[in-house]
């Protein structure tokens, strides 16, 4: 843990409880996200890990407690102000949530035609560069439903980095994935981190994704309806006694 | 006991034997498939379960031909029967994989609330929740009206973020596209009325009033209200289904994220190019009415065409296309507003898509219906 607060973080969940009206999700949530970590939430079906990454980017307001980005408050302040914190994120959804009824060109592009003053042709430039990084160049005229589930993925990715967020919310980004194109899009995700210095946050239960990449977690357990673990997956692994981690991190095998 | 049967009948059979004083022998045998003729797990609880002082069920199954479900269906049912008769359900004779199966579908209790309670509700318990619904209804409709009204004034000081190549697109698909339809059926429309009129008139030799009746139904009433009907069912359904897909696919949530609000961005679209081709749909439509009216007046009439032209012109003043154009308007609004609420409201299933866009047709129409009675009433009001 490091010397500053944990209010300092980059991102510092507090005291989070979500719920969908009666019905309490998770309760009291606390933890912290450090800048260039690669922040796995992880936690067994309906435990309520894609509901805490709609709290975390702003699509669904906490039943109580509140989300600072670097001391920032996400869900009590205007929803301008909510906006613009919004616009430094970049999510990629499970689906891929490609707007179906536009080009992948069009659909970085839009992005970057609302927010910035930029030319159509430095547009394009962007555009071009953004597929390029998830190798898709030259794809630009494909509309999403052209496209296999694995492309789709990467170019929900182009669209999510289009506007050079800080932060990068992943919601499962390898379900559907054979394996060779979900370890891919692992290298791709470490290499965009070290590379753009981004931040990334990813629900998942890929067990070798969360094991090779991730650098920080929080487990969720449905039971309980609270967070039972958080830190180094790896370590978890090794150190962690608590039995529902340990089966959930070696899937259920008492002798690994 | 004959334990094959004929190939076309398959009958799966059973007999019970005495073994001991307090155990009783199942006697499988034939098929217990599916398609089968079975005993059922009552006939073996009639034959020895209810007897006093049996403790103890097996199996005997040698002559089991074939099993599917349906023989573990039948030893669920009769291992429920045996428990609560206290009865020791022995499946050692049963072939292997029946055993497997069994004890597999008996490892994990049933979950006590999984199962939905189907209790019927009282007329007051129901009728409390309508209202409570309804309620919740009105507030969400406010809601986006609210959004609506706000996107708007965005709009008008240049300010809303949304495509103008969605706009030209959406205005192209609902105005243009609609043109054969909405010909076809003002035509018809037009000439129905004429029809109607004719026999009437014949009668006090006023064939010629024809054109007044017409021109003035299209104009102030039958043009707009059979435009918003085909746009209710064409247009109001393709938005609702559109948007609706929108929410299940997460593109609406993708757009949140973007920071683009999805009532600017897709609302708002709709909204005005309904607002926009509705009324020139109405114009066109009002045309092809009179259009289908002139053909059985000179037709059928036999009055002259530039006869029926003149009458026509006589009869029509430019108030009563305005009154028509107001209505197409409002309808247009209307529409697009039903068609977008309901794709808007859509849950998270491809059937609630489905049920999204025959909710925008019908609440389209009966918004349509109520606004045309409310305006009709005012126009009265203001002798227009």
């Amino acid at each position: 843990m490091p010397a500053e607060r944990p209010q300092d973080a980059h991102i510092f969940v507090h005291n989070l409880t979500m719920a969908y009206g009666s019905l309490v999700i998770q309760r009291e949530l606390t933890f912290s996200v450090q800048r260039g970590d690669i922040f796995i939430i992880m936690g067994g079906s309906g435990c309520g890990k894609s509901t805490l990454l709609r709290h975390l980017v702003g699509l669904q307001a906490p039943a109580q407690g509140d989300v600072l980005y670097d001391g920032q408050s996400l869900w009590q302040v205007e929803s301008d102000e909510r906006e613009r914190l919004m616009r430094r994120f970049g999510v990629l959804y499970q689906s891929a949530a490609l707007w179906s009824s536009m080009t992948l060109g069009e659909n970085i592009a839009l992005p970057l035609e609302q927010y910035t003053d930029l030319s159509p042709s430095r547009i394009g430039e962007l555009v071009a560069l953004k597929l390029a990084l998830v190798g898709l160049a030259g794809f630009e005229d494909y509309y999403p439903s052209e496209l296999s589930g694995g492309m789709q993925k990467r170019a929900g990715l182009a669209r999510a980095m289009a506007l050079d967020p800080d932060i990068l919310f992943f919601d499962e980004p390898s379900a559907g994935l054979d394996p060779i194109s979900s370890r891919r899009l692992d290298d791709l995700i470490l290499e965009l981190r070290d590379s753009l210095g981004a931040t990334i946050v990813m629900v998942t239960h890929e067990l070798a994704s969360i094991l090779t990449i991730g650098t920080n977690s929080v487990f969720l357990d449905a039971d309980s309806k609270t967070m039972i673990a958080q830190g180094d997956p790896k370590k978890l692994l090794a150190e962690s006694h608590d039995p529902k981690v340990r089966q959930f991190l070696t899937r259920g095998d008492p002798h690994a | 006991m004959d334990a094959i049967t004929p190939a076309t009948h398959p009958q799966g059979t059973l007999t019970v034997t005495r073994h001991a004083v307090d155990t009783r022998c199942v006697r499988l045998a034939g098929q217990w498939t599916i398609q089968a003729a079975l005993p059922s797990a009552a006939e073996v609880q009639a034959q020895c379960l209810d007897a006093p002082r049996i403790r103890r069920l097996s199996f005997e199954a040698s002559d089991l031909a074939d099993w599917d479900s349906a023989l573990l269906t039948f030893l669920l049912k009769l291992k429920e029967l045996c428990d609560q008769s206290q009865v020791e359900f022995d499946q050692a004779g049963l072939p292997h994989g029946v055993q497997r199966l069994l004890v597999l579908a008996t490892a994990v209790p049933e979950h006590q609330e999984a199962r939905r309670a189907s209790q019927r509700a009282s007329l007051l318990v129901w009728l409390g929740q309508s209202a409570i619904a309804m309620t919740e209804a009105t507030y969400a409709l406010l809601i986006f009206l609210g959004q609506v009204v706000l996107a708007f004034g965005q709009f008008i000081r240049g300010r809303a973020r949304l495509r103008t190549v969605d706009l030209w697109l959406i205005m192209q698909q609902s105005g243009a596209q609609a043109l054969p339809i909405v010909s076809l059926i003002s035509f018809l429309v037009g000439l129905i009325l004429a029809f109607m009129g004719a026999n009437q008139l014949r009668q006090f030799d006023a064939q010629i009033y024809v054109a007044n009746l017409v021109g003035l139904s299209m104009a102030r009433e039958m043009g707009a209200m059979m435009t918003g009907i085909i746009m209710a069912g064409r247009t109001g359904a393709a938005f609702a289904a559109q948007l609706g897909t929108m929410v299940v696919n997460q593109e609406t949530d993708a757009l949140i994220t973007m920071g683009l609000k999805p009532v600017e961005f897709l609302v708002l679209p709709r909204m005005l190019a309904l607002m926009l081709m509705v009324p020139l749909l109405c114009i066109y439509a009002d045309l092809v009415g009179i259009l289908g009216g002139a053909v059985v007046g000179v037709g059928m009439l036999h009055l002259g065409a530039a006869q029926y032209y003149q009458q026509t012109l006589s009869a029509l003043h430019l108030m009563d296309f305005v009154v028509g154009l107001i209505k197409g308007t409002v309808f247009g609004v209307l529409i697009a507003l039903a068609g977008c609420l309901r794709g808007m409201q859509c849950g998270r299933s491809a059937s609630a898509v489905g049920a999204a866009a025959t909710s925008a047709v019908v609440t389209g129409i009966v918004w349509i219906i109520v606004s045309d009675a409310i305006l009709t009433v005012i126009y009265d009001i203001l002798w227009i």
